[in-house]
């Protein structure tokens, strides 16, 4: 029998484009002795207590499902967290979900409430699920460019140009991933206003809450008015170094949660209960390791920032997250290009910022959750690197 | 700013004045002005490698003294502390709450070697009472490291 002539894969997900981070990391495979600033996770290890507390669970035999919701304790001891970080309230009985991480929050929320072609307004550069997390939900993802010189920050007049009558939500990401740029109280605000005039949802992911490094953050969801149209995504992964847990949770009013437990529960029951168990123990006892671990991103942030202006990059500074996004336009490059002849010449792997969106394009993800000493080579590496394009540079436009 | 500098030349004894600043967003020539203070005060009392003795094969050995003795009137343990810090075999001197007073810890070539000095030198002097020897076998963590390969990254290189 000859194959099927019937296209095998669903049209939404042949149409999606590659992701360049997968395209990046096959390149990056293949050379050696690569110092990579390409990684978005943490380089410290989950903190032992954690760990501890969660060997001590499988011997006592909590390894069975547990509420779709997720283990009432967490829900609790998250509850109070957010209470105590930032004056929001959400019941734990009924208003928060466990996740596998804030992934699967960020799928969940949108297929829970997108219905086919309801457009979802994405900061653009983002994180490189937003715009085929809408897609795969039947939405349609709309990009609101932000720019250097705002400090890439989303512009309120940006959104309104971009809003439709088919707009259904705005998906905001700060500390914002790739670029590091964070918003305070007052740059909010205007967002919320937008929302409240026309009607919208906002899912605000705020994996990177933890790590602002002038100033504090500042919650969606405590900004008047918006409580009862935000869904609060966040997760353990970043603060407290536990990315390959996957536990994240979702926070919203009791009819959204209802309906996204009702789509959990048929996807995936409930949220690893060995991770449960370890995000319990971070929240209780872990606010010393996030402390230990910010100290540490913080230098790390100032050495680089100032070593890729010191080479002649131009940075704006990144203020969360652990992502500086500099400039790379001076040497003519794309960043593609950037990036690649960076690996081939000196064997430094950072993500070309196009990756996360058009407006991306001339700009470098590089991250400074690596260690020190790999941050003092690699810019030693980019000395040497970034002058010989400039040479080159000239000797193609045929000057001295 | 200060403990700041300790914290970071505790852990990254060759870190220059200038990286310190940048790190710290703070002036180099205050960094290098108080480091400067810190080490005339003693505040610093030096900089040295971490050595994994074991895996360099240089065959030394260490040990644990616990020591019993007799406080002075007026000095309390600190002369005698003194006097067995003075001795080139001792590696560090505490003195400690619990079942004993001083602990003691000796670095030597073999075994034998220090016995003979807890022997010949430490158990003699007049306000010991009394000395418990416990020789190291292993090491898995010195001085807020661990001694096994703890840098290894087993994260993927590139990651959104």
């Amino acid at each position: 029998m000859s194959p099927s002539e019937r296209p095998r894969i669903n049209r939404e997900v042949a149409a999606l484009p590659p992701s360049g981070i997968r395209e990046f990391f096959d390149l990056v495979t293949t050379v050696e002795n690569v110092i990579s600033l390409g990684v978005g996770e943490p380089d410290f290890p989950t903190p032992w207590h954690v760990c501890d507390e969660v060997y001590d669970s499988l011997r006592r035999g909590f390894t069975s499902y547990t509420s779709n919701l997720g283990l009432i304790e967490l829900r609790r001891e998250i509850s109070g967290h957010l209470c105590r970080l930032y004056g929001v309230e959400y019941n734990p009985d009924n208003e928060i979900i466990v996740t596998v991480g804030v992934s699967e929050g960020l799928d969940l929320t949108l297929r829970t409430i997108l219905s086919p072609g309801d457009e979802v307004i994405i900061p653009d550069p983002c994180f490189v699920a937003y715009g085929p997390c809408v897609k795969l939900a039947g939405g349609v993802p709309v990009p609101a460019p932000m720019r250097e010189e705002d400090a890439f920050k989303l512009r309120p007049e940006v959104v309104r140009s971009r809003l439709t009558n088919r707009t259904r939500a705005l998906l905001i990401g700060f500390p914002n991933n790739p670029t590091g740029s964070v918003m305070t109280r007052e740059e909010l605000l205007p967002l919320a206003q937008i929302a409240e005039e026309h009607d919208l949802l906002v899912i605000s992911d705020e994996i990177y809450d933890r790590l602002t490094y002038a100033g504090t953050h500042t919650c969606f969801a405590s900004l008047p008015g918006m409580w009862g149209r935000t869904v609060l995504l966040n997760g353990f992964s970043k603060s407290y170094a536990m990315t390959g847990w996957r536990i994240g949770y979702a926070c919203a009013p009791a009819d959204i949660i209802n309906s996204m437990m009702c789509v959990h529960s048929y996807t995936m029951m409930s949220a690893p209960t060995p991770a449960q168990v370890a995000a319990i123990e971070a929240i209780r006892r872990g606010e010393p390791d996030i402390e230990r671990m910010k100290g540490e991103y913080d230098q790390r942030r100032r050495l680089l920032v100032k070593g890729l202006r010191d080479i002649g990059l131009s940075c704006f500074e990144p203020l969360g997250a652990f992502y500086v996004f500099p400039s790379v336009k001076s040497t003519g490059l794309t960043s593609d290009a950037f990036a690649r002849q960076l690996l081939e010449t000196e064997q430094v792997a950072a993500v070309p910022g196009s990756a996360f969106g058009q407006a991306g394009e001339g700009y470098l993800r590089a991250t400074y959750a690596t260690s020190m000493a790999n941050l003092r080579e690699a810019l030693v590496r980019l000395e040497r690197f970034v002058p010989s394009l400039e040479r080159q540079s000239r000797a193609r436009n045929g000057q001295p | 700013m200060d403990h700041a500098i300790l914290e970071i030349l505790s852990k990254e004894g060759r870190c220059t004045p200038g990286e310190i600043a940048t790190r710290l967003g703070v002036d180099e020539a205050d960094v290098a002005a108080r480091i400067r203070e810190y080490e005339g005060k003693h505040v610093i009392l030096g900089y040295h490698a971490l050595v994994d003795w074991d895996k360099a094969g240089d065959g030394r050995i260490f040990a644990f003294i616990e020591v019993r003795a007799n406080p002075e009137r007026g000095a309390g343990f600190d002369r005698l502390a003194e006097h067995i810090a003075g001795f080139e075999e001792v590696h560090s001197v505490h003195l400690i709450s619990g079942t004993h007073d001083l602990n003691v810890v000796i670095q030597g070539h073999d075994f034998r070697e220090v016995a003979l000095f807890v022997a010949e030198k430490l158990a003699p002097l007049p306000q010991v009472v009394g000395t418990a020897t416990s020789f190291v076998l292993k090491s898995y963590k010195l001085e807020g490291r661990r001694v096994a390969v703890e840098s290894e990254d087993r994260r993927l290189p590139v990651t959104p």
